[in-house]
């Protein structure tokens, strides 16, 4: 699993570098979206990897995180991606919004020189 | 209600937030004076802050709140010392002043100024006040949202597209913050910034690198916000384009990352700190002294008064993260000194680069965000006429000049006293700021020491050739201009802003005892982690049980 892990969150945050360094603002919020798939799933990692453990506590156990899940990540996790669907939705105002001022996509406003 | 007072900064401009989006959009006067009045009340909590922070010595010395009632390392946790107090005012007096300004006429240029202005204190106040990592996160956030509506407030494709930078880049630090906060958490298991310093020292060799590499990678979310060479590339254009209010309240923002890099780094790598003692600082010296060089070279190239006070931003805080670095507390007590003067100055710097190139352009046009390419004063170059009957030399014979207009000559002295504070030139508290710093630089001999001190010298000068520069072919080349229109609600906060450096310098004495002890506090991070540790909560009806305590006594009936 933590193999599995690794290269999704490799995978994700080596395609949305890739793509937040192109010149279009579209891969740009494509770019920005994989990445922060990437750290929310690196975020839980940081949790200790754990399958089949409870998420609440339970009366008569004792509370170590041997038998429970860390909350801790999923909290962080959680608030990292309220904020980044608001920031997502702000992006792709100001995506419009450029697109209607310099009419073309590029990120600096400038067409191709064709 | 004093105990509780510490959760005021945070709670009041949220509040006030709330009142105003019910207001409405179409009510600007109460707006405003709503809005007002709450910065007014958090300037007040602030100095009442800053006075229990002055009074209190050894422990008392901090504030600690816990909002959910739960210790330390398991609740949140916000903490009043005597850095964020000092930082707290200085915010909540940049935010009046901008909120003053825009009265005039920024806050119709779209929608919702004052809420977002709210939201912008809410931030910054929380960042200072926060004691874990997890609500430094959040709060950066807030407040990083609302720069983004403050930033594109008026509009027009030079802020689009500023903005566009602006919004990719934070977000891409936000997510290596994320990244590094939970690689701490994956190594220590927890996230409180006193418990961190109490178990950094304890942690096994192997795992050190592992801290260090998420430090690291933290820290570059905070240096991009604190602009330092060479994340800042995006900091000139948008601050420059962003609305004069707006610019003035942004000179906080880097602010706020130099003050998180001083809390953790003193916090976190003090020299009892084992391995881990000094982890970066050479980074941050380094790069602190780079972004100087940068800051001073951006000045000497640009003409547009608002993309200098870009740069003077840069300035400062390319000569905090410098002085965070070298880690002296002489040094960094005159820093502390130098820090609030610094913000106030580039902040009704902004404010007076606005009334200066509006001047130049018809009301309607003054709204629209400049274009960032023309980097040049059109006032005063190729196209310039000259007057025929104009005294070119002394040999002319009419030397009976344009009348200075009074809104000339008030602009023209609010700027001379900005180019003083801001290249640190005797009499106002730049000048005791750079002093400070120098004389303190003085007593070490190195060579890292000396080249601070060359570059802190240099930069000043720099900013002294180009501010003037500036002035000079604005307020002295006689073109053929209509002389700027002051309001009062836009002359008074430049007025005030230049008016408190001026009481600053006379008060160099007692801030400079203030600095000192906060410095030696920093330093000696013990009494921070024992304030923050020991703090205990309020026995309540649902805790009482858990903390060994007798429940509370019910009212009576």
């Amino acid at each position: 699993m933590e193999i599995m892990l690794a290269i999704a969150i490799g995978a994700l945050t080596t395609c949305g570098v890739w793509l937040l360094l192109r010149p279009r603002t579209y891969q740009v919020i494509m770019g920005l979206s994989l990445l922060s798939y990437g750290v929310n799933l690196f975020i839980f990692s940081m949790g200790r990897l754990a399958v089949d453990l409870e998420p609440v506590l339970v009366p008569g156990q004792p509370v170590t995180l041997q038998f429970n899940a860390d909350p801790m990540p999923q909290a962080l996790v959680l608030t990292a991606i309220v904020i980044g669907f608001a920031m997502t939705a702000l992006f792709l105002v100001l995506l419009l919004a450029q697109r209607g001022f310099f009419g073309n996509d590029h990120v600096d406003g400038q067409g191709d020189a064709e | 209600m004093i105990q509780h007072l510490l959760v005021i900064p945070v709670l009041l401009p949220l509040l006030a937030a709330c009142l105003l989006l019910l207001v409405g959009d179409r009510r600007h006067r109460s707006q405003a004076t709503l809005g007002g009045l709450a910065l007014l009340a958090n300037l007040g909590v602030a100095l009442l802050l800053l006075a229990q922070a002055m009074g209190g010595t050894g422990p008392s010395a901090y504030g600690v709140y816990l909002p959910s009632n739960w210790e330390a390392p398991f609740g949140i946790v916000l903490v009043l010392d005597r850095l964020s107090a000092m930082m707290l005012v200085v915010a909540a007096v940049v935010a009046l002043m901008a909120q003053l300004f825009s009265l005039a006429r920024w806050d119709k240029a779209g929608a919702h100024f004052h809420v977002l202005l709210q939201i912008q204190v809410m931030g910054v106040n929380g960042a200072f006040l926060t004691g874990d990592l997890f609500n430094l996160f959040v709060f950066f956030e807030v407040m990083l949202a609302a720069s983004y509506g403050l930033l594109l407030h008026g509009s027009g494709p030079s802020r689009v597209k500023a903005g566009l930078h602006y919004v990719t880049i934070n977000l891409v630090a936000s997510s290596l913050f994320l990244v590094g906060a939970s690689m701490i958490y994956g190594v220590t298991g927890t996230l409180n910034f006193a418990d961190l310093a109490a178990k950094i020292p304890l942690l096994a060799a192997q795992d050190r690198p592992l801290l260090h590499a998420a430090c690291a990678v933290l820290a570059v979310a905070f240096l991009a916000k604190a602009a330092m060479w060479p994340l800042n590339a995006w900091l000139v254009p948008a601050y420059s384009s962003a609305s004069a209010p707006a610019g003035a309240v942004f000179a906080l923002l880097t602010k706020v990352g130099v003050y998180v890099l001083l809390r953790l780094s003193t916090l976190w790598f003090s020299p009892q700190a084992g391995d881990s003692a000094g982890f970066g600082s050479a980074w941050l010296l380094w790069g602190g002294m780079g972004t100087l060089a940068f800051g001073a070279l951006g000045m000497l190239a640009s003409q547009r008064p608002a993309r200098l006070a870009g740069f003077a931003v840069i300035v400062s805080s390319g000569t905090l993260l410098a002085v965070v670095g070298l880690a002296r507390p002489e040094v960094t007590a005159g820093a502390l000194y130098y820090l609030p003067t610094s913000t106030f100055a580039v902040s009704a710097f902004f404010l007076i680069a606005e009334l200066m190139e509006r001047s130049r352009l018809s009301e309607t046009r003054s709204r629209l965000a400049p274009e960032d390419e023309e980097d040049h004063l059109p006032f005063a170059l190729a196209e310039q006429e000259l007057n025929e009957d104009t005294n070119l030399d002394d040999q002319q014979e009419a030397l009976i000049g344009r009348p200075i207009p009074a809104a000339t000559a008030l602009l023209g002295l609010a700027f001379i006293a900005c180019t003083l504070l801001v290249a640190g030139l005797p009499p106002l508290s730049g000048f005791v700021g750079k002093v400070l710093m120098l004389s303190a630089l003085l007593k070490d001999t190195g060579t890292v020491a000396w080249t601070l001190l060359t570059l802190v010298v240099l930069s000043g000068l720099f900013a002294l050739v180009a501010l003037s520069r500036v002035g000079m072919r604005f307020f002295w080349a006689p073109v053929n201009r209509a002389a700027p229109v002051l309001r009062v609600a836009e002359f008074l906060p430049i007025a005030l802003l230049v008016l408190l450096c001026g009481i600053y310098t006379v008060r160099a004495e007692t801030v400079m005892a203030y600095t000192r002890s906060t410095v030696q506090a920093l330093y000696t991070p013990a009494g921070y982690v024992q304030a923050v540790m020991g703090a205990r909560p309020l026995p309540t009806a649902t805790n009482a049980d858990r903390l060994g305590l007798p429940p509370p006594q019910a009212a009576a009936p």
